[in-house]
Parts: C-alpha cells; sequence; structure tokens
C-alpha cells in the first residue's frame, strides 16, 4: 500500500542558506509521526517545505502517490494538507466562525461543513462560547484550538501541526493532545507532529524522527525512542 | 443657513465620490500596502470609454456597465501584469511604477481622445430644482448610486465566500494559501474591484467637472486625503472620510472662500492627523523588529 505521505531526500533553503539536507520519512493513513529536535534542526522547515510555502525546495514528496514537488501550496492543501503553522495563522481580525469557514474554504459540500461545524465546537466548547468574537481577542490556548479546528474544517487526510504546546499551560497542553488523540481515533486523519516537548510527542506519536541540522539521524517507533539512551539524555532529560 | 444646508448637501453628493474612490484606494491598500496612485487615472480611462460607447449611440446604462466591466478586467490586468512581479520590491519601485501607470493612462486617454473638454450626460437629467433647488438630481443620484454600491460591497465582503477570502488574504497571505485560497487570484479579483468603482466613481464626477484626462487629479488628492483621514487601514474610515472631505471642502469654500478651499480643507485634515496619526477610524498597526 502506497505511504499517504512519502518524503524522498527533501531539501529547502532559505534565500541560499540551505536548512534541509535530504530528508526521508513516510506516514501511512492514520498514522502520527513525530518529528523531534533542537531549535534550529528544520523542524519547522520540513512543514513548510511539504506545503511549498515560503522556502525554496528540492527532492520528492508524494501525497498518495502524487508527485507535489511543483504545486503551488494552494493545491497541495486541496490534496488533504492541513497545515497549522507556528504562531498558529489563525486570522486575528476575522470572527471564529469566519475563521472556521475559511477552514472549508475548499469544500463544496455545505452540509457536511455545517455539520463539520458543530462537531468542531463539540470539540471545543470554548470556540462555541466565542463564535462572534475577533480570533485576536482570544488566549493564546483558545487560539491554537482555533488552529486546529480550522485545519480540520478541511476533512485532511494529513494534520500538520507546528509546536502546538507552544506558549500554554500544561493543563491547556493535555486539553490539546487528548482531543488530537481522539480526532485521530475517530476520523483516521493521519498527523505530522512537530513538538519541542519531546514527553508529550512520544505519548501521543506511533512513530517518530530525530532531526539534526537538516537530517534525520535516528527514526523508529514511539516506544523505541523513548528507550533510546542519546533521546533520553537530550531530548527527554532523564 | 439655508446655504450651510444646501453646501453640506452638494458636499455629500462630491464627497460620495471622494468616498468611492478612497474605498478603491483602502482595498488595494489592505491587501498590497501600497497606494496606488493611478487609482483615478484608472477610472478616467473607463470614463472615456463610456463616453466613446455613447458617442457611438449606446444608451447610458449599457454604456456604465461595460465601462465598469472594463474597469475590472483593466485593474485584473493591471496586478497581473505590473504588480505581482512586484511582490518582493522595494516600496519606492513600486511607487514609481504607480507614477508610471498615471502618466501612461493619462497621455494614451490625451492621445487616444483628445485633451479638449468634453461634456458627460448624467442618467439623472439635468434637473435643479428638487427640495426648493437645494440639491441637484445629479447630486441626489450620485449619492443614490454611492449607497447602492457601499451595500452591494458589504454585502459581497460580509456574506461571500470571495469576500471572506480576499479580508482573509489582506490579512494575512501565507494562513490564506494553507487554507487553499489562490492568494494571486484574489489579488486580481480585489484589483479589479477596486478599479470597477473606481469607474464608476469617475462616471459620476465627469457630469460635474467635465470630461478630461486630467480630470481626476483632484478627487484622487481629495479621496487620499479622505483615505487618510478616515484611516487607509478602515473602509468605513475611508467613506466616513471621502464624505467629509466633500463637506468640508464646500463649508470652507462658502464661509473663507474659494481661492482657499484646498488649502484649508487639507490643513484641517493634517490637523486632525497630528492627534490621530492613524486617522479617525484607523489601527495603529504594531509590528515587532
Amino acid at each position: 500500500m502506497t505511504p499517504l505521505l512519502q518524503v524522498r531526500g527533501l531539501q529547502a533553503w532559505y534565500g541560499a542558506t540551505q536548512v534541509l539536507h535530504g530528508i526521508d520519512f513516510e506516514i501511512p493513513a492514520g498514522a502520527i509521526l513525530a518529528l523531534l529536535g533542537a531549535n534550529g534542526a528544520g523542524k519547522t522547515t520540513t512543514l513548510r517545505a511539504l506545503c511549498r510555502m515560503q522556502v525554496r525546495t528540492a527532492g520528492a514528496v508524494a501525497v498518495d502517490g502524487v508527485d507535489v514537488t511543483r504545486h503551488a501550496t494552494a493545491d497541495i492543501v486541496r490534496l488533504g494538507l492541513a497545515h497549522v503553522p507556528d504562531g498558529r495563522g489563525t486570522f486575528t481580525q476575522l470572527t471564529v466562525e469566519e475563521n472556521l469557514r475559511l477552514g472549508a474554504y475548499t469544500r463544496r459540500d455545505r452540509a457536511a461543513v455545517d455539520e463539520d461545524t458543530r462537531t468542531m465546537y463539540r470539540h471545543f466548547p470554548r470556540l462555541d462560547e466565542r463564535r462572534l468574537q475577533r480570533a485576536g481577542t482570544l488566549s493564546g490556548g483558545e487560539q491554537q484550538m482555533l488552529a486546529i479546528a480550522r485545519a480540520l474544517m478541511l476533512r485532511p487526510r494529513l494534520l500538520l501541526l507546528d509546536e502546538p504546546s507552544f506558549g500554554l499551560a500544561p493543563l491547556v497542553v493535555e486539553d490539546i493532545f487528548a482531543i488530537l488523540r481522539r480526532i485521530n481515533q475517530a476520523s483516521g486523519v493521519s498527523i505530522l507532529l512537530v513538538e519541542q516537548n519531546a514527553v508529550l510527542a512520544l505519548e501521543l506519536a506511533d512513530r517518530a524522527c530525530l532531526i539534526e541540522t537538516g537530517r534525520v539521524v535516528l527514526s523508529g517507533s514511539a516506544a523505541a525512542l523513548r528507550n533510546d539512551e542519546g533521546v533520553r539524555r537530550a531530548y527527554l532529560g532523564q | 443657513m439655508e446655504d450651510v444646508l444646501q453646501q453640506v448637501i452638494s458636499g455629500l453628493a462630491t464627497g460620495s465620490v471622494y468616498a468611492i474612490v478612497a474605498l478603491a484606494l483602502v482595498m488595494i491598500y489592505q491587501t498590497t500596502h501600497h497606494v496606488n496612485f493611478a487609482q483615478g487615472e484608472m477610472a478616467m480611462f473607463c470614463t472615456y470609454l463610456a463616453w466613446a460607447l455613447l458617442q457611438k449611440g449606446v444608451p447610458y446604462w449599457l454604456a456604465f456597465a461595460a465601462a465598469t466591466a472594463i474597469g475590472f478586467v483593466v485593474g485584473a490586468a493591471v496586478e497581473r501584469v505590473v504588480i505581482r512581479p512586484l511582490a518582493q520590491a522595494p516600496v519606492l519601485a513600486v511607487v514609481v511604477v504607480f507614477i508610471g501607470l498615471l502618466v501612461i493612462f493619462n497621455s494614451v486617454a490625451g492621445w487616444a481622445f483628445g485633451y479638449s473638454v468634453q461634456t458627460f450626460p448624467s442618467p439623472f437629467g439635468g434637473g435643479t430644482g428638487l427640495w426648493g433647488g437645494m440639491v441637484s438630481a445629479h447630486q441626489l443620484g450620485s449619492l443614490v448610486v454611492t449607497v447602492a454600491l457601499l451595500l452591494l460591497l458589504f454585502v459581497f465582503f460580509r456574506f461571500t465566500p470571495w469576500g471572506l477570502a480576499l479580508r482573509a488574504v489582506a490579512e494575512n497571505p501565507a494562513s490564506s494559501s494553507l487554507v487553499g485560497i489562490r492568494v494571486g487570484s484574489m489579488l486580481a479579483l480585489g484589483w479589479g474591484l477596486a478599479s470597477a468603482i473606481g469607474a464608476v466613481a469617475g462616471m459620476l464626477v465627469a457630469p460635474i467637472v467635465f470630461l478630461d484626462p486630467n480630470m481626476m487629479m483632484s478627487v484622487l488628492l481629495y479621496a487620499f486625503a479622505g483615505a487618510v483621514l478616515g484611516g487607509i487601514t478602515s473602509p468605513v474610515g475611508a467613506v466616513v472620510g471621502g464624505l467629509a472631505v466633500g463637506v468640508l471642502e464646500n463649508l470652507v469654500g462658502l464661509l473663507i472662500g474659494n481661492e482657499l478651499k484646498l488649502s484649508v480643507a487639507l490643513a484641517l485634515i493634517i490637523g486632525v492627523l497630528l492627534v490621530r496619526p492613524a486617522g479617525l477610524f484607523g489601527r495603529v498597526s504594531v509590528s515587532r523588529v
């Protein structure tokens, strides 16, 4: 079976500076993969390179066997990749409801979109209470929930999450990770998770890759990485 | 007192034209963060096309619709051909391009249609006597068209997916492409709309100022002042600012004299901006350095 996402020799540059030096990994449908690594290792760049956003790339990326190396960002999104960028990328001047409507911008099945909107409000009751508020007035945790809900409104096959725990209180983070697990189990959406918090990431993920200076230096099942001596010392603080 | 009321009403009528052009400027500014100095000349050019159609005996509203549609195409084409390649260019380069466009549209219109002043008909007739001579039929008609246009734009931006997408692109192009919006097409759409409503403004003002290649110069200046007064980041502000400039211009003309009306009106605007640099309705944008 072809994996949902297949990445071969992915390289990326900001201007003349090469940040990724040939990354390989794949994600089967329904799986959760975590990308671990220190600051500046290239995790965020990997997500951007997959969507061909703000970065020049080389190498092969295939979504469900379709080569997307020459696609524009909007067209990759239309294949079912929903990216929650770092800094969340919510539209702060628009209301919560408008943000969700934008998430479903490419969809034409209006009844199902309405149904999904209700589902999001069930997953995230806080957003329901703030429907008509501008997104910029939400707390950090609420904005992160909105960013994830907006991405799910696409009915994506793959959800790319960039540091969903960043800047949030531990309880809020736990909430969000519990919801992610529920959504993954309920709808079978695959998740590619970039996370500084390796403990959390390895709890949620099935598999993980460790990235250092733009290369994958270690990959395996989440359990295997949890027990790896180097990972334990460098990333789990044990 | 009656004089004052009359000047206010006619100020609202010319102000409505400033308001439309100001709105066009704001629409472009919101999506590209540039002021399109050629906005007025593009509108003038479309007005000439309407005039040419009218000369051929085309009915007024058909010519009006055609010129508006051509305005849309011209705006979208300018975005595609000239502006998009300059997306990463320094501000000054873009300013030069806009000034270049201004001169090009101006001289092409002069070359194609001549520099002599032409009359442009009003669809509302030449009636002058409404409400005891307070307001002309054309002034009233201009106000009605403006209000209708503003309502249409409001509905478009508030209730259609395209309008929502345009607002999204104006705020955050990168996130917009992440929800599958084709940002380039939306920019072209925004430019087309701005240029189309500019054309409407041109056709509304031409019966008053008469048609010649320079007719939009002062309109653009007033509209720009209105947009900045209201706040260049605020569509509502642009409309209010445009109307305010129109009324102010007339009242200063009545109370102080026509020679100084431009200077005094602009001095007042500068005064407001000294106190509120972001304009009456504008938001102060804070960017991290």
